[in-house]
């Protein structure tokens, strides 16, 4: 904490994505409704950076953002993403197709719902190659029957053939892993891939998923609001609160010191950190609605050390070339809530 | 497989049973049949007589029974009207029927899931919001105002299209049909379109809606997220997930097509089903009701078996689901 405050985010050549001043606003009827401001983050190769906040924090749209796939009445007002130095917000929507499955892969929640029911897994994995690779059709067999193994399914090439009713909710998730991993994408954008499962089956796949990054260096998104998981996981941790980035810092930080109230807070949820017997620790309040946010902090109206200056925006506070985080308080000595 | 079919056709056999028995009782409560048909003048004798000829004099159940041992031999008996087989008769009119409706159907299909599939995929667009009105005029409409506005356009103002009958007929491959003849295809064009009209607003409204549902499943995002080419993701993502309500409305439309196009073919005097239904009906012609009614509910649940098993080819998981109750 005492380390002079370096550039908190340097281009390092192995950087793998930058997105800077991100800004996704749904234009409702009922008003706009801002649920990504001014995001900010990057992504290096081989690391799994986790996104984490409650529902309606804005993750999930940062993550589909970055694929670009926003749709009515959502758009991308502001903002880059530079994906190896390619800023993917000014390309054409041909030139983003040849970027989505091809070299940055996306899984999603349900794996129930993520899989076409009508249709074999085997020429559901298979288009995610052809659709951007002109390849012998025994090659692309051969490159998903080695993506279905890598994944644990067994008999793959017989597997091929079966549609996704005729799998469990956790073989479904490694098929679908396994379709985002086929074509070595650079990076992976995983939207709470655990959460439909049931614990063994998380860990599982928590296993599988470190064990393929780390042999494939590939960069990773992983969001959730799953702390256990994310400590178990990540590298590093962006804490989001409506639609804002709070804190960002690696795992050892966010979890073990973390400065912003908010993440403070949503650490002492975790039923694991709770005395057995005594009632959860919940966070008082109710998250603002993102129709009429102030540009202070978003999470002043449920923070018990509130002050005048959460009124006003909030400068990042860098407490060292890692850890940055978004509140006034935060140049005040340390402190554990 | 196949015994889910019998389990299907022994439920249906039952259903056109207890419908014989509702029509049987039916029609006793709106009156005798011989009042419709003996002459007023007929002295007392002769209308005894044609009573017993027609079997009227015997009570209900014992009539019932006469009709169900004929049709166990075959014979659903005659027309008190016509003095002919009923089967006969719906063997004559039925090729006009199913003509009109085929040639409606087609028009109906080609015209509505293009349409609806654009509405459903681009909502917002002004041509969906078109299509839309179009519809919605189509649905508000009555048939036969719908009817007389095409006559008088078509057929007194611009004078292109025959407006009433079946037009020329022709014998190809044993099938007599008007369909053959380019005078016959214009007898069918506007009673054609008048029913179909009515079908596309309804066809575009079903499709339209599974269109936009379907869009916004998991799977179709996930296909993009591949980077599936937007034309693939429709073909192979949502229209084939689109396919099963459109079967289940298809199925029942093209029945109502053959069996109730009574207005169009009042309107149009095309000599089809749906006017001897009628004309039976109005002079208690109970042998013909029957044999119609019948013949109907046979065709809807032929027809349903058609969608079921399309059902199964569509959507795997109906079929696994039809052959894990077959074994039990």
């Amino acid at each position: 904490m005492s380390e002079p405050c370096a550039n908190p985010q340097p281009s390092k050549p192995e950087t793998l994505l930058e997105v800077e001043k991100l800004n996704t606003w749904f234009f409702t009827r009922k008003g706009v409704v801002k649920s990504v401001r001014d995001v900010s983050f990057h992504v290096e190769k081989g690391e799994v950076l986790s996104v984490v906040g409650e529902s309606g924090s804005g993750k999930s749209v940062t993550g589909l953002s970055i694929l670009r796939l926003i749709d009515q009445p959502g758009r991308i007002v502001s903002g880059a993403i530079r994906f190896n130095g390619t800023d993917l917000a000014t390309l054409s929507e041909e030139e983003m197709r040849s970027y989505r499955g091809n070299r940055i892969a996306m899984i999603f929640q349900n794996p129930m719902m993520t899989l076409n029911p009508v249709q074999r897994i085997g020429d559901q994995m298979a288009e995610a190659i052809s659709e951007h690779e002109d390849l012998p059709q025994s090659e692309v067999m051969r490159r998903c029957i080695e993506a279905l193994k890598a994944v644990g399914i067994p008999s793959p090439e017989e597997r091929m053939k079966a549609y996704p009713h005729e799998f469990s909710g956790g073989m479904r998730q490694r098929i679908v892993i396994a379709t985002a991993l086929v074509t070595q994408p650079d990076l992976i954008i995983a939207d709470e891939p655990t959460t439909a499962l049931d614990v063994t089956i998380q860990a599982q796949i928590i296993h599988q998923t470190r064990k393929l990054i780390d042999e494939t260096g590939a960069g990773m998104i992983w969001v959730s609001h799953d702390l256990a998981t994310v400590s178990e996981l990540a590298d590093r941790v962006v804490v989001m609160y409506a639609g804002a980035v709070m804190e960002i810092g690696t795992t050892a930080e966010i979890i073990g010191s973390p400065r912003h109230p908010y993440t403070q807070q949503l650490l002492n949820s975790v039923p694991s950190r709770n005395e057995p017997g005594k009632e959860l620790f919940q966070i008082p309040g109710m998250m603002p609605s993102l129709l009429s946010l102030g540009e202070g902090c978003a999470f002043a109206s449920r923070c018990s050390a509130r002050r005048p200056a959460c009124d006003q925006p909030i400068p990042p506070e860098h407490l060292s070339a890692t850890h940055t985080v978004w509140c006034v308080r935060a140049k005040e000595e340390g402190d554990a809530a | 497989m196949l015994s889910y079919a019998l389990k299907r056709l022994v439920q249906s056999l039952i259903v056109i049973l207890l419908m014989t028995i509702v029509i049987f009782i039916g029609i006793w409560f709106i009156g005798n049949p011989a009042d419709a048909l003996i002459s007023p003048d007929a002295t007392m004798a002769e209308r005894e007589a044609a009573i017993v000829a027609l079997g009227l004099d015997k009570p209900l159940w014992q009539q019932y029974l006469d009709f169900l041992s004929g049709v166990f031999r075959g014979d659903f008996g005659n027309s008190f009207v016509y003095r002919a087989p009923v089967t006969e008769i719906l063997a004559a009119r039925l090729p006009a029927s199913l003509e009109l409706a085929f040639v409606s159907f087609v028009i109906a299909v080609s015209v509505s899931i293009p349409l609806g599939l654009y509405a459903g995929l681009r909502p917002q667009s002004p041509f969906s919001q078109g299509i839309m009105g179009f519809s919605l005029v189509g649905v508000s409409i009555p048939q036969f105002w719908q009817g007389m506005v095409l006559i008088i356009i078509f057929g007194i103002t611009l004078s292109v299209l025959p407006v009433g009958g079946r037009g020329e007929t022709a014998t190809f491959l044993g099938i007599t049909s008007s369909l053959w003849t380019w005078d016959g295809l214009a007898h069918l064009i506007l009673p054609a379109v008048n029913m179909a009209l009515l079908k596309m607003s309804l066809l575009i409204r079903v499709t339209r809606a599974a269109v936009m549902e379907v869009s916004r499943l998991d799977y179709v995002t996930f296909a993009r997220a591949k980077g599936v080419r937007k034309h693939r993701i429709v073909t192979h993502h949502i229209l084939r997930n689109v396919l099963l309500p459109i079967v289940t409305v298809l199925g029942i439309e093209i029945g109502n097509l053959i069996a109730y196009a009574v207005i169009t073919e009042t309107v149009f005097s095309w000599p089809g089903l749906g006017r001897l239904l009628i004309s039976s009906v109005q002079v208690l012609d109970r042998p013909m009701i029957l044999a119609y009614l019948c013949f109907t509910a046979m065709l809807f649940i032929f027809l349903n078996f058609i969608v079921d098993i399309l059902y199964t080819y569509i959507d795997p998981r109906v079929r696994d689901a039809i052959q894990a109750g077959g074994r039990k």
